[in-house]
């Protein structure tokens, strides 16, 4: 397309993907610019996956009243694009009287942030809500509207929903100069590719301030705040009710225990900064802390369960609020920056704000008649009972071949992924859960390589984990070579 | 070895449209998945699963092996080095070799075998057990059988198992992953590789990499002595001049996209002196770091597992906690030949023969226990009385011990063993009579390796 966008996205995380999909319903063209091989490879795909209920912010800060109004908002969203999202609740456990003391703080806080259903429980109620919680909690916080959502499955149904209704969406583009010709921005990437649009949106996380800096807008520093996770099974011991959080230390929200909807669990996050917006590391040091918290709040946590752990960085800014704002210095650019914890919560009322700001800088929208706002399902073998497989499999056969066994995903549904555009061994892990489970791909990896080679011609040694440099298997190995090294070995 | 997608017969009243059968099928009648009923199903088809097979069906039952693969003979078709069979064949043949003997047999057999085809569900509370299963081939099917063994084998312990830190790049693969890229797949995992863990498999590995070429770096150990049997250490290690560093762990895994390096970390006395590490360039990192039997669906069906081995507790006639439900070979507790699994299963298949004829000998049974030095001991149950294999593993490297059993404090039975360790399994039988008479309430024996 060489003409002119309306608007120009940088940056597909959870803001991007939700701003795409709500502009998307307006007579607009829009395009969602993403440096990473796939949707979703940056902040957004490692996180807690919890959908805050409002109690942890003042009334006076931006981040609460977008918090409250996007937890709000996942009902429909989820109706409508049928992502894993679940509102089991959040308890926050106190183990002391001047711990209660915060939790009574935190409940009115929630309560001025219009929190609905919040409860102040005693040591009996919170015991009932949670039974694996340390029967030393003298009582605690309970927030019913808690959730938890699986997030890269909650931006790939964003991101999917948005292109449905004609965004154009351009992964490996990194935006790396801009230009503003008095009409329009002209957006370069690294490979030299253009897009021109006429408003932008920075949403680069970890990178807007870069972003920003390229477009001549207002300079600032982002600061990763790195947060390490531990993954554990199906099935796992402690597997809780309800999000479980300690009584909160001053910048973070403390070590957590977590359900996630597909049953895994995890806990988590540490909270550091560090200097390198890529160091995604985890550290062993981390390992016997974490679980040291965790085991405080529910004792039946066992290490032996671990099947992997992660790291994310939260872009944070200096004051710890969101910067969402129209620049001052660049014409017709919108920062969406500094989006650390609760941005995932918060993304679909960002999404709602920025369209309004849109507005606000001249922009006209026209509600589109021939938008769509639900995607239609895709099935799960592993949510399925039998006789529901055997209807999907006089569908289609190759849902009977499980490709991924711990997680029990078929062929079919490896096939859809690739036909939605994930054609990287972790873009398909993150949209099936093949390579998730127990044995981490130990079975299933070179499966999928060969169906994704199947599938897109791409040669099997160009075939990449996610893009870039990351290529899996070093060439194809010469056969005479292999047979005379057997015959040495008689 | 290319086995058709099914081999053997089906039933013909098994076949799409027969009603419901055995008392555990589903509630809901479905017009087109398909019913079958057996006297047993084996779930796996690798050494263990043809040969519990085929002890079944030569008494005469009928009896199904279902596995996902393509292939019967399960790990066995990645392992192309010699190595197998001695004791069981007696003659020295490769993984595939050893396979097809066994597929041969039970081609001959006419056993039914569903191949492709997964089994996601396994439900035994009664009398009837009953087994979902699914392939792109038949359907979903569901199987009525009075008696299941398992045998689906065991997976491979990875990263996040064991958590080595650093970044997640591409170029981190378990052994027997790269094992299946090279010897099956054709397929380079990489050209300058540093393996974790002295296991077989690791082992193994190293040589096959030489071999096509790669560069094989180091291999790197925690424990103060090799994981694998010393012959891989010697063929597969010194002949090709690969360092070994004991007692060393990776402290870190480093690189953005694909594996750059690893830093490897001395421990002393037990912990790790930071300022001795050292790096690696490296594009893979391979990881044999042990095998964890592979009981999902054994947990479904309720079968109580046992800490020590990580398979099911089993008694004398290798019965899980479910009536009816028996296990063999390597989801059972993790063998180191398959000669022994295949010993192990054909046995286990006599037992379920005569489960399901005559019945089992009704005696009473008593505990085996591991004593001193005894990680586990298989099966975890005796009858006096009752010639029986044990199998257990020592924890204590050793050049010459001894192995004894006490039966209510008292040594029953002594024996010398040469070079104890770890990684290989030992195997000995006791003869009825040693084991004491036949009674109602038999006391525990104790094994211990000293
Ligand atoms: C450990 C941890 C736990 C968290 N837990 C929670 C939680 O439980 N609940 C919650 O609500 N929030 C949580 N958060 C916060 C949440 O994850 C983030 O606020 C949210 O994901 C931010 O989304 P984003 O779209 O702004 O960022 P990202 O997902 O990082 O998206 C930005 C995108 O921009 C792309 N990009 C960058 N530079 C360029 C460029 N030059 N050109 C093109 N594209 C570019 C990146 O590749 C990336 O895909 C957590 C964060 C962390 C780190
Ligand atoms: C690299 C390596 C080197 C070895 N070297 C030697 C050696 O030199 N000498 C030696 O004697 N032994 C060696 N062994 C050991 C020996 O090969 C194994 O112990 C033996 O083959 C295990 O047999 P098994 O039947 O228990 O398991 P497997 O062969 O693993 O068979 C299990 C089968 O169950 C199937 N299955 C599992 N779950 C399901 C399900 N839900 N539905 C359907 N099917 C299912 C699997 O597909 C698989 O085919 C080696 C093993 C390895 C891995």
């Amino acid at each position: 397309m060489n003409d002119v966008f309306d608007v120009a996205i940088i940056g597909a995380g959870a803001i991007g993907a939700a701003l795409a999909r709500r502009l998307s319903a307006y007579d607009l063209s829009v395009a969602l610019l993403e440096r990473c091989a796939d949707v979703c490879f940056g902040v957004s795909k490692a996180n807690s996956g919890i959908i805050h209920a409002g109690f942890h912010h003042p009334v006076s800060s931006l981040k609460a009243r977008l918090e409250i109004r996007g937890n709000l908002m996942f009902e429909q969203l989820q109706h409508e694009l049928g992502f894993p999202f679940k509102r089991v609740g959040i308890i926050v456990a106190a183990f002391s009287y001047e711990e209660m003391k915060t939790v009574e703080h935190l409940y009115e806080q929630g309560v001025a942030n219009g929190v609905p259903r919040l409860e102040i429980c005693g040591r009996e109620r919170l015991l009932m809500l949670e039974p694996k919680l340390n029967p030393d909690t003298v009582g605690g916080l309970y927030a019913p509207t808690g959730g938890i959502v699986e997030p890269y499955r909650y931006v790939f149904a964003l991101v999917e929903s948005a292109v449905r209704n004609g965004v154009a969406l351009k992964t490996e583009f990194r935006v790396v100069r801009a230009q503003h010709d008095g009409e329009a921005y002209s957006i370069e990437s690294e490979a030299g590719h253009r897009v021109r649009a006429r408003r932008v949106i920075n949403a680069a996380g970890l990178h807007a301030d870069q972003v920003s800096a390229a477009f001549g807008a207002e300079a600032f520093t982002i600061v990763p705040r790195k947060g390490e996770e531990f993954l554990l099974e199906r099935n796992a011991a402690g597997f809780p009710n309800q999000v479980i959080f300690p009584v909160p230390g001053r910048h973070t929200k403390g070590i957590l225990v977590i359900p996630t909807v597909e049953g895994t669990m995890m806990v988590g996050p540490t909270a550091v900064e560090t200097e390198d917006k890529e160091d995604v590391e985890t550290t062993s040091d981390n390992l016997d802390r974490v679980f040291a918290q965790a085991m405080y709040m529910v004792p039946v946590i066992s290490k032996r369960e671990i099947i992997t752990s992660f790291a994310g960085s939260r872009p944070v800014l200096p004051g710890n609020d969101f910067y969402i704002g129209i620049s001052r210095s660049a014409p017709h650019f919108i920062q969406v920056a500094g989006i650390q914890s609760p941005g995932l919560t918060a993304s679909p009322a960002i999404a709602e704000y920025v369209k309004d700001l849109l507005k606000q800088d001249g922009q006209g929208l026209t509600e589109k008649a021939a938008y769509d706002p639900f995607l239609p399902p895709s099935a799960r073998v592993r949510e399925k009972n039998p006789a529901e497989l055997d209807a999907l499999m006089s569908e289609d056969p190759h849902y009977g071949h499980i490709a991924c066994r711990c997680e029990s995903v078929s062929e079919a549904e490896i096939v859809e992924a690739i036909r939605k555009g994930h054609t990287t061994l972790d873009g398909i892990k993150f949209y099936t859960r093949a390579g998730m489970g127990r044995c981490q791909g130990g079975f299933c990896s070179y499966r999928v390589i060969k169906i994704i080679a199947r599938e897109t011609g791409i040669p099997i040694e160009e075939i990449t984990k996610r893009g870039g440099g990351s290529r899996l298997l070093l060439g194809k190995i010469p056969v005479a070579q292999g047979e005379s090294s057997e015959q040495q070995m008689k | 070895m290319i086995v058709e997608a099914f081999v053997g017969n089906v039933p013909e009243n098994a076949g799409f449209g027969a009603p419901p059968g055995g008392t555990n099928t589903p509630a809901k009648v479905i017009s087109h998945m398909r019913d079958l009923e057996y006297d047993a199903v084996v779930i796996g088809a690798g050494a263990a699963g043809m040969a519990a097979a085929l002890r079944v069906h030569a008494a005469g039952f009928r009896v199904a092996i279902v596995d996902r693969e393509d292939h019967l003979g399960g790990i066995l078709l990645q392992c192309i080095h010699n190595g197998f069979g001695l004791h069981w064949f007696k003659e020295e043949l490769t993984g595939p070799e050893f396979a097809e003997r066994l597929a041969a047999q039970v081609r001959e057999a006419g056993i039914d075998v569903y191949l492709n085809t997964t089994v996601m569900d396994l439900v035994a509370d009664n009398g009837m057990k009953s087994l979902i299963a699914c392939s792109a081939e038949h359907g979903v099917l569901s199987f009525a059988a009075r008696a299941i063994v398992l045998a689906m084998g065991c997976r491979e312990r990875n990263r996040g198992n064991i958590g080595i830190p650093g970044s997640r790049p591409a170029g981190v693969f378990t052994a027997g992953l790269a094992q299946r890229l090279i010897n099956i797949d054709g397929y380079a995992p990489g050209k300058r590789v540093v393996i974790i863990g002295s296991g077989d498999i690791g082992l193994i590995m190293a040589r096959r990499l030489s071999w096509v070429g790669a560069k094989v770096l180091a291999v790197i150990e925690i424990l103060p002595h090799p994981s694998g049997l010393t012959r891989n250490i010697v063929q597969c290690l010194h002949d090709f001049d690969i360092p070994l560093y004991l007692s060393h762990i990776v402290s870190r895994i480093a690189g953005q996209d694909r594996v750059e390096a690893v830093e490897v970390t001395p421990l002393e006395n037990g912990t790790p002196n930071p300022a001795k590490t050292f790096r690696l360039e490296c594009d893979t990192v391979l990881l044999s770091v042990g095998l964890i039997p592979e009981n999902e669906l054994s947990k479904k069906a309720g079968v109580q597992l046992g800490h020590d081995t990580g398979g099911p507790r089993v008694d004398a006639h290798l019965m899980t906690s479910v009536d009816g439900v028996f296990a063999c070979g390597n989801v059972l507790h993790v063998h180191d030949l398959v000669d022994f699994v295949a010993d192990e299963s054909s046995r286990c298949g006599g037992n379920v023969a005569a489960y399901l004829g005559a019945g089992l000998s009704a005696g009473g049974q008593g505990r085996v226990q591991a004593g001193p030095n005894v990680k586990y001991v298989v099966p975890h149950a005796y009858v006096p009385g009752q010639d029986t294999q044990f199998s257990l593993r020592a924890m204590i490297v050793k050049k010459r011990g001894t192995l004894q059993v006490k039966r209510a404090g008292v040594v029953i039975k002594r024996k010398t063993l040469q070079h104890i360790k770890p990684a290989e399994m030992i195997y000995f039988k006791m003869k009825g009579t040693e084991l004491g008479p036949a009674g109602p309430d038999p006391a525990p024996i104790e094994i211990s390796v000293e």
